[in-house]
């Protein structure tokens, strides 16, 4: 398991919740909320999906630290549980 | 005997095109069951009966326009034996141009909607690859081939409305700066306790806040009709949901004065998805009372909005921004936000509407009665 492995999940999640977008324009250090005009019921839905299908629970104190496609990736990645 | 009509879903709205039907005579239906599909120019709603009943007959076919107000169906009492009248429009099932029993709970953006209507691409034969099957954008193109049209009949809606809205609706506005600190802070300890599927957004505590205010002063709720403030049958607040991709719906959220705050967030959530996903009920476009609008998403700090007829006023929010705000003698950093009022001054005065923002104020300042 990799961080593009990880970055190729939150991607299909992100592609849920706003499917009219165009995923491979997404610049990964620009806030989703600027790149995707996703509101904070869009972001908090993608958190609750990134803890439901990675199994990474993002307390809300840290919603500030993983407000980009990178900085989400790095969060989720170095939290996620790892088989053996 | 109970009369389905074509609903008005909007002051400017003067007619819709079935699009499809739901049920088929002798079927019986409860009251609030989603019973047609309609089309209109803010995309596909479903529409409920407003009555229990028995279907006697469907009395317009799918894909035909019709005025506003024109009887589609009737419906007789459950205790009435009457046998089923001989209808004239056979059940969907029997019609010359069915739709496919597979779009009966297919989703379409209204976005989708839209390309779909400027591509001339039948919804109903695409298979959707959005969440739950909904049909999107680039189903639409895939099946089209894509050649773009000038026809935007959301946004002519949209303006439609505005421009009656500024032509009629002598508008005063009032704007009003809230430490959201305590609500904030209270908040986010429950918050903290709660799986992340439970949390609670800031909108939340802002809508609830405002239905407390129509509660208490409820002119603020009331509709402008014939020349009179009609008060509102319940506190059901619009709240403005952007497309993302142009475009805004109003949905209403019914009786926002009542029920948990976990409960006003997934009402919230739901709305929030189906005005984006397609799929909102004729009731939701048509039952505000009162609008609520946000715009700090994006860092605006301030909003004065327009009014949406026959509404009375439109409640704004800016962002919630970290300030240097007095408390007592000393200087403290504070999380603020501008809420602002527009308001028709054919119902209330500035004195009034004064009142109203320092009710929501009020209501923050103790978020645990919210």
């Amino acid at each position: 398991m990799t961080a593009d492995t990880t970055k190729a999940a939150i991607l299909t999640l992100l592609g849920r919740i706003t499917p009219d977008s165009d995923l491979s324009q997404l610049r990964g250090d620009v806030p989703l909320r600027d790149e995707l005009e996703i509101d904070s019921m869009d972001f908090l839905n993608l958190l609750i999906a990134v803890a439901g299908e990675l199994h990474v629970e993002i307390p809300e104190r840290d919603y500030g630290k993983v407000l980009s496609l990178d900085a989400l990736v790095a969060y989720v990645d170095a939290r996620r549980p790892r088989a053996g | 005997m109970a009369e389905f009509r074509m609903p008005s879903l909007g002051a400017d709205m003067e007619a819709g095109t079935l699009v499809q039907w739901l049920v088929k005579p002798g079927d019986r239906v409860q009251r609030g069951q989603v019973i047609a599909v309609v089309e209109t120019q803010k995309g596909a709603i479903d529409v409920e009966s407003f009555e229990g009943g028995v279907v006697e007959a469907l009395l317009v076919e799918p894909g035909t326009e019709v005025p506003v107000g024109t009887t589609l169906a009737r419906l007789h009492d459950d205790g009435d034996a009457r046998p089923v009248a001989t209808p004239v429009v056979a059940a969907p099932a029997a019609t010359s141009t069915p739709a496919p029993a597979s779009t009966a709970t297919a989703r379409v953006s209204p976005r989708a909607r839209k390309r779909a209507s400027e591509l001339g691409v039948d919804v109903h034969a695409l298979v959707g690859t959005g969440p739950d099957g909904a049909i999107t954008t680039d189903d639409v193109e895939r099946a089209a081939g894509s050649k773009p049209s000038p026809a935007d009949g959301m946004r002519q809606a949209i303006a439609a409305a505005m421009s009656r809205s500024k032509r009629e609706i002598p508008h005063y506005y009032l704007w009003h700066a809230i430490d959201l600190e305590p609500a904030l802070q209270w908040m986010e300890a429950g918050n903290e306790r709660l799986p992340i599927a439970a949390r609670l957004l800031p909108a939340v505590l802002l809508l609830r806040a405002v239905a407390v205010a129509v509660k208490q002063l409820p002119e603020f709720g009331s509709a402008w009709v014939d020349g009179r403030a009609v008060p509102p049958a319940g506190i059901h607040l619009g709240f403005a949901v952007s497309l993302r991709t142009g475009g805004l719906v109003n949905p209403a959220i019914h009786d926002c004065e009542r029920g948990t705050l976990a409960d006003l967030m997934e009402r919230l959530r739901d709305v929030t998805a189906r005005a984006r996903a397609g799929g909102l009920r004729a009731s939701e476009y048509a039952d505000g009372v009162l609008t609520v609008t946000s715009l700090g998403e994006l860092g605006t700090t301030g909003v004065l909005g327009v009014i949406h007829p026959p509404q009375t006023a439109i409640v704004g929010f800016g962002a919630i921004t970290p300030r240097a705000w007095v408390v007592g003698d000393a200087v403290v950093p504070r999380r603020v936000v501008e809420v602002s009022l527009s308001a028709d001054h054919r119902v209330t005065d500035g004195v009034r509407g004064a009142a109203f923002l320092r009710t929501i104020e009020r209501a923050l300042q103790h978020p645990e009665d919210l």
